[in-house]
């Protein structure tokens, strides 16, 4: 299963989770981990998720997902997974 | 399962270390475009490269898209134009029309530079290569994204010494044509000491003889990311320092394989090889002479610079090396001047001169790469400094490159602007001693033994 990595990223406010998730239930992306820090004040997530089940192009949800940010003020990020473990997995 | 440090790490190297892929070079061979026909030639070309490229651009955008890493640059290499215009090309103007081709064929399918008007003369020259080399200072004033290159000697065959010294005429001419813009064609022009066949960086690239008919080869970057690496480990000794570069290479490679491979499977061409060069570009925080710092020199040129240099590309390459499946092309540190901010203030600094510059070439890729130098430069004198740095090469099997730019009009101490990725230059000093005599004999500088090592 191809799985794909959302990261999340500024000031801490109320509802960021509610929205992103919203936003990817909303699209049929199930979402398989969420792991979440606040950084000097700064929200910082982290979701793994699978997007087999959509239908919208990838394209599309990572520039529906920058426009959504820029809405709650925070930057989101759509990356594959394979960046990352290619990264830091031998 | 990876976890939110690591793409915290990774997201960090992109956004704050300008981690970059720097290149996909598509190669294509041009070797069946061959024709005795000139405007049938040019159209087997533009139709060959532009089949093959029409979805380079756009897949590169996609991958770029897909996993958030910048892909800075699509371009494409093809085989030596002197090796394909031979029989059709009966005049200098002959192949500079070729070039006009593989520009235009470069602006339709949107790449932003094509190599390969290149010849291949490290012992002799054809009647195509001379007239290729007699060509390049009009082709590269009359169009915008051809690069050019000339391999003038390797450690098997020598030095052909009269490519060397037409070339230190060339390049001049070259300067001359372009002389409107400060002299900007020579820096789509380098010539070689043991050129690879499946380098992707420019100007140098170009398809070798010995490839197959369509390649992808990568060039990764990532200077920013080793020095913010270095920076954490400021005051540990050698051990500590080389482990880090190793590290970080490792990682600034996984990504370069991982695009080499998504392009060789959207496009349906072979993956050819990543090169590991350290890239570095004007941009702040972006350069390799910002890590010979980090190393622990004031500046780049200070004494320690060529011990640095070593260590940092040996490491480099040990790190690289077991990140990619196929690693090949240039793979070291790039050390352009005008490329790398720290390099313009070490040179400004009066840090760094052309003759450590060519000290430091003795131990990492390339060679004396977008130095500024007067406009009213002899000949003979470009011709002897590239024969030393092909002589550096000959002897310890390594490539070299010379891409010198003497500005027109300038003299040292003013400063020349090429703009984006080709940066800013202070016209540095060339020694002012003759070398004619030496250069004019003519013939070739025999090869070097390949025993009794000293």
């Amino acid at each position: 299963m191809k799985r794909t990595i959302i990261t999340v990223v500024g000031k801490d406010t109320v509802g960021i989770i509610a929205k992103v998730c919203t936003y990817l239930a909303e699209n049929q992306i199930n979402i398989l981990d969420i792991s979440q820090t606040i950084v000097q004040g700064y929200f910082n997530m982290m979701m793994i998720v699978d997007m087999n089940r959509t239908e919208k192009h990838f394209g599309d949800i990572a520039d529906e997902l920058d426009v959504l940010g820029d809405e709650i003020g925070v930057i989101i990020k759509c990356q594959k997974e394979e960046i990352f473990d290619k990264m830091h997995r031998i | 399962m990876i976890n939110i440090f690591e793409v915290a790490e990774t997201n960090q190297m992109i956004e704050k270390e300008n981690l970059d892929v720097r290149t996909i070079t598509l190669g294509v061979s041009l070797l069946d475009c061959v024709d005795s026909d000139l405007g049938r030639l040019r159209e087997k070309i533009f139709r060959k490269i532009y089949d093959a490229a029409k979805d380079l651009v756009k897949t590169g955008d996609e991958i770029s898209r897909e996993f958030g890493i910048p892909i800075v640059n699509k371009r494409i290499s093809v085989t030596p134009a002197a090796l394909v215009g031979g029989p059709a090309c009966k005049s200098a103007e002959d192949f500079a029309s070729v070039a006009r081709t593989l520009d235009d064929v470069a602006h339709e399918v949107g790449v932003n530079f094509i190599g390969g008007y290149s010849a291949l003369v490290s012992k002799g020259m054809t009647e195509a290569d001379k007239l290729l080399i007699e060509s390049i200072p009009l082709a590269l004033s009359t169009t915008e994204r051809v690069c050019s290159s000339v391999n003038l000697g390797s450690t098997k065959t020598g030095i052909n010494m009269d490519a060397v010294k037409l070339m230190g005429e060339i390049i001049l001419r070259t300067a001359e044509y372009t002389k409107d813009e400060d002299s900007l064609g020579c820096a789509k022009l380098v010539v070689f000491c043991n050129a690879p066949d499946d380098n992707p960086f420019m100007a140098g690239a170009f398809h070798g003889v010995t490839e197959s008919d369509r390649i992808i080869n990568v060039g990764v970057s990532g200077p920013g990311a080793v020095k913010t690496a270095l920076g954490k480990v400021r005051g540990e000794n050698f051990e500590v320092l080389c482990e880090t570069i190793k590290k970080t290479a490792f990682k600034v490679t996984r990504v370069g394989q991982l695009v080499a491979q998504e392009a060789s499977k959207r496009l349906g061409v072979p993956f050819g090889i990543v090169d590991l060069s350290l890239a570095p570009t004007p941009a702040i925080g972006d350069s390799v002479a910002d890590i010979l710092c980090e190393i622990g020199l004031e500046y780049a040129g200070a004494p320690g610079t060529t011990a640095a240099l070593a260590l940092l590309n040996d490491q480099v390459k040990k790190g690289g090396v077991m990140a990619s499946s196929y690693v090949g092309g240039l793979s070291g540190a790039f050390i352009p001047v005008s490329e790398d901010q720290g390099m313009i203030d070490a040179v400004a600094a009066g840090a760094l001169t052309l003759e450590k510059l060519e000290a430091m070439t003795c131990v990492c890729s390339v060679g004396l790469d977008m130095i500024a130098i007067p406009g009213d430069t002899k000949a003979s004198a470009i011709a002897g400094i590239i024969a030393d740095e092909m002589a550096i090469g000959m002897v310890n099997q390594k490539t070299t490159a010379v891409r010198l730019i003497p500005v027109i009009g300038k003299g040292v101490g003013e400063t020349v602007e090429f703009g984006g990725l080709l940066g800013y230059a202070p016209i540095m000093p060339v020694n002012r001693f003759s070398c004619d005599a030496f250069v004019n004999r003519g013939g070739r500088i025999p090869a070097p033994i390949h025993s009794f090592k000293n």
